[in-house]
């Protein structure tokens, strides 16, 4: 059994992104999703509906995580593919990554993880705090891969996704996979992020292309592969599908420094440097001044 | 041992065993007082070394445990998981009057019981349906105070949220105390947090919260004790006392006191505190917004007492200082026959002391009183400000530890070889096994009074039992065997 998970900053197309992956697997391998984020919506394009019931609403309905059957959160979805979502509070309240942990815990505890080929996770925003690191620790996930896009933030949020997983390396065996870009249509993004990736030590596994379909398809609540099986868009999943099967890639990443980082989007064009920063501020000035 | 000189070798020597970054760390925590300093010259409030034994609590524990926990005729939730409320339960022996369970609490133990869920989902809802059930169970209640353990401070619960609501719903005090165990370097932030809940949630309504007792009149006489928490009925004999020069006592803040007591303290004429660590921040806010003064005293032995008495009378006109000498005298024939019978058996003897608050230096005259002599003294959790204040107490060659490990306190004791150790539970045992006598000064080892004439007997006694006692004999020293 393979686990893998799916980071990435909110609002990327992680669950999208990984779902559709999974889509892609899912004839060749027995799959688990266990999403790790308290919108819940990891699972939704796999079983067609707004939300499933989640591990935490449950346990909180119930009393506790130990009041709860496997059966009662554990759905089949899209090619037998096996759903879960950790779920978590409302936002603004409790603590989300704790749930992760108790959620992915009673899992455990379990035995949901019996007769599989891959786990994959699929998690919330960046790093965090130890909750939502939960999944790269000891005995979880094995390979991480990255969703970003040529944009600044999806960049900064990515390099701090390295640095968890290097913390995390030595103790607990987890190894980045690459870098999957899911293009915002940005200039020069395969270049961009191919260089990030060579500076993380690692691949640009696939470049997954802008295409309107996927909201079609969203809006049906499926993925692209089910809606559309035939579409170039399909085609593009199935290829990460099968890169990310095959992947022999996989490192401890080497995160780079804050000014690395930014000297990087420097050089793209993405940032102003210091000479821009000093003639903005410069062009303030003499507008006070007159 | 018995020069300075030495004893700062013995110091040095203790330090040896330290790895280079905790030896310069804890090289400044300790010192062998000089002649006419007017400080101890050690560091004080910083955070104990890690890997060390240290004695100290946690910001919950000086918020509940000591400030509000003994505020009788309130409900104090430990908010987070069962184990802080569990063993901060009853622990101080903070005496009091009432009926459990009906009009007071003090030896009750609330607590919110935090499981899972209430991490993650967090625990507000929880503490709401909380506070509906102990009015319906206990109506008589008189507010509650609400102590933050370490979890609800790291998932960020609105407790405040919470607390005006229920306060607004049942018309009654509900205080949210942000005493995080983590926050801080030892209790001592729990009570300057607890201190200034009293100042912002308490203080500013305590026109409306009132309620005068009955042909109430405010007089010149009248006065609060503040931070004496009535252990082992501590206060009892301080108040008698206060009472016998002429003073009205309107206020016990906290030990044996009401919620109405809390806001009754701005009628008085004049704050004498007790434990001036725990509690010197609301009398300094008293002090600057209603202009009431505040003065510290000892009641620990006869020549301390004599000595606050007088000062306290200071403060009022002659019938009070008639009557305060009056009290001494009448009390000196009963002091001078404790004296008599005990010093004899205690002469010479010689004491180390590890205490909080303000015991390791209020209680070294109740010890000369007797004839003993304290060779060593030190606080938990002490600041600059204490060090000061014991400059005056201590005579030279005396060996000053602050925050002391369990390491530095076990040497020390072996070379120094005291005929007595006041410290607390955690040392007791060690102490023991080492055949030293040993007295607890937090608790009194389940006795007491200590404070006033009548305390002052007890610890006579105690010490006598203590120090005398021929089962310390039969015990053989490791150095000795």
């Amino acid at each position: 059994m393979r686990q893998i998970a799916f980071y990435g900053k909110g609002g990327i197309g992680k669950s999208t992104t990984s779902q559709n992956t999974i889509a892609g697997m899912a004839d060749r391998n027995r799959i688990m999703i266990v999403g790790c984020d308290p919108k819940a919506d990891s699972t939704r394009l796999m079983l067609h509906s707004k939300a499933q019931t989640t591990i935490l609403h449950l346990a909180a309905e119930r009393g506790a995580v130990e009041d709860l059957e496997l059966e009662e959160v554990l759905l089949t979805g899209y090619k037998n593919v096996k759903c879960v979502e950790s779920g978590g509070p409302e936002p603004g309240v409790g603590c989300a990554g704790r749930g992760i942990i108790t959620a992915i815990n009673f899992l455990e505890e379990e035995g949901a993880y019996e007769d599989l080929d891959f786990v994959s996770y699929d998690v919330l925003g960046d790093v965090v705090c130890g909750g939502f690191a939960m999944p790269i620790r000891e005995g979880k996930a094995q390979e991480i891969y990255i969703v970003c896009s040529g944009e600044m933030m999806a960049m900064y949020a990515a390099n701090n996704i390295a640095r968890g997983i290097l913390k995390y390396a030595h103790s607990g065996g987890v190894r980045l996979g690459g870098l999957i870009c899911n293009s915002r249509n940005v200039d020069r993004e395969i270049d961009l992020i191919e260089t990030l990736a060579a500076r993380l030590g690692t691949q640009m596994i696939h470049y997954v292309p802008r295409d309107n379909i996927v909201q079609h398809a969203e809006l049906r609540r499926m993925t692209v592969i089910e809606y559309a099986p035939d579409s170039k868009q399909a085609e593009e999943y199935r290829t990460l599908a099968r890169k990310i099967e095959d992947n022999k890639n996989l490192v401890i990443p080497t995160p780079i420094s804050m000014d690395e980082l930014e000297d990087l989007l420097v050089e793209f064009g993405l940032l102003n440097g210091d000479e821009e920063y000093e003639k903005a501020l410069a062009a303030d000035k003499a507008v006070v001044a007159v | 041992m018995t020069t300075v000189e030495d004893r700062k070798a013995l110091v040095q020597e203790v330090l040896e065993a330290y790895p280079d970054k905790a030896k310069k760390s804890r090289s400044k925590h300790l010192n062998v007082t000089e002649e006419g300093a007017s400080d101890c010259g050690v560091k004080s409030n910083k955070k104990s070394v890690p890997g060390v034994m240290t004695t100290r609590g946690c910001a919950y524990a000086g918020a509940k445990g000591v400030v509000w926990g003994p505020v009788k005729d309130m409900i104090h939730i430990s908010h987070g998981p069962v184990g802080c409320g569990y063993y901060s339960w009853s622990g101080r022996r903070n005496y009091y009057i009432g009926t459990t369970g009906v009009d007071t609490f003090g030896t009750m133990q609330f607590t919110s019981d935090f499981q899972e869920r209430d991490i993650v989902f967090g625990g507000d809802k929880k503490l709401d349906k909380l506070i509906d059930e102990l009015e319906v169970l206990f109506p008589l209640s008189k507010g509650t105070t609400i102590e933050s353990e370490c979890p609800v401070g790291l998932i960020g619960d609105d407790i405040e949220a919470v607390a005006k609501k229920k306060a607004k719903e049942y018309g009654k005090p509900v205080v949210p105390v942000r005493c995080e165990g983590f926050r801080g370097v030892s209790q001592s932030l729990g009570h300057h947090i607890a201190n200034d809940t009293v100042r912002d949630w308490v203080l500013p309504k305590a026109d409306e919260y009132r309620q005068l007792p009955e042909g109430y009149e405010p007089g010149p006489y009248d006065v609060n004790i503040i931070g004496d928490y009535n252990i082992g009925g501590d206060a009892w004999p301080s108040r008698m006392l206060l009472e016998a020069i002429g003073l009205r006592v309107i206020c016990q803040f906290s030990g044996d006191g009401t919620f109405n007591e809390v806001v009754m303290t701005p009628l008085a004429k004049l704050n004498l505190i007790h434990c001036y660590r725990s509690m010197n921040y609301i009398c300094r806010f008293m002090e600057e917004k209603y202009g009431i003064g505040w003065l510290e005293y000892n009641f620990f032995g006869p020549t301390q007492i004599a000595k606050s008495l007088r000062k306290i009378a200071a403060q009022f006109d002659e019938t009070i200082q008639a009557k305060a000498e009056a009290v001494i005298a009448s009390f000196q024939p009963r002091m001078d026959a404790i004296v008599e019978k005990y010093r004899s058996r205690l002469e010479g003897k010689q004491v180390m002391m590890m205490v909080g608050g303000l015991r390791p230096r209020h209680v070294i005259p109740a010890f000369e009183d007797l004839g003993m002599k304290v060779i060593g003294t030190g606080y938990e959790f002490g600041h600059g400000d204490d060090y000061k204040r014991t400059a005056e107490y201590v005579d030279e060659g005396t060996v000053i530890y602050d925050d002391v490990s369990g390491f530095e306190f076990e040497e020390l004791a072996k070379q120094l070889k005291p005929d007595l150790i006041a410290a607390g539970i955690k040392e007791k045992y060690v102490f023991q096994k080492m055949a030293l006598p040993f007295r607890q000064m937090h608790s009194w080892d389940y006795s007491g009074p200590y404070h006033g004439y009548e305390g002052f007997e007890v610890f006579a006694r105690d010490m006598d039992m203590a120090v005398n006692n021929p089962t310390w004999g039969l015990v053989n020293a490791p150095w000795n065997s």
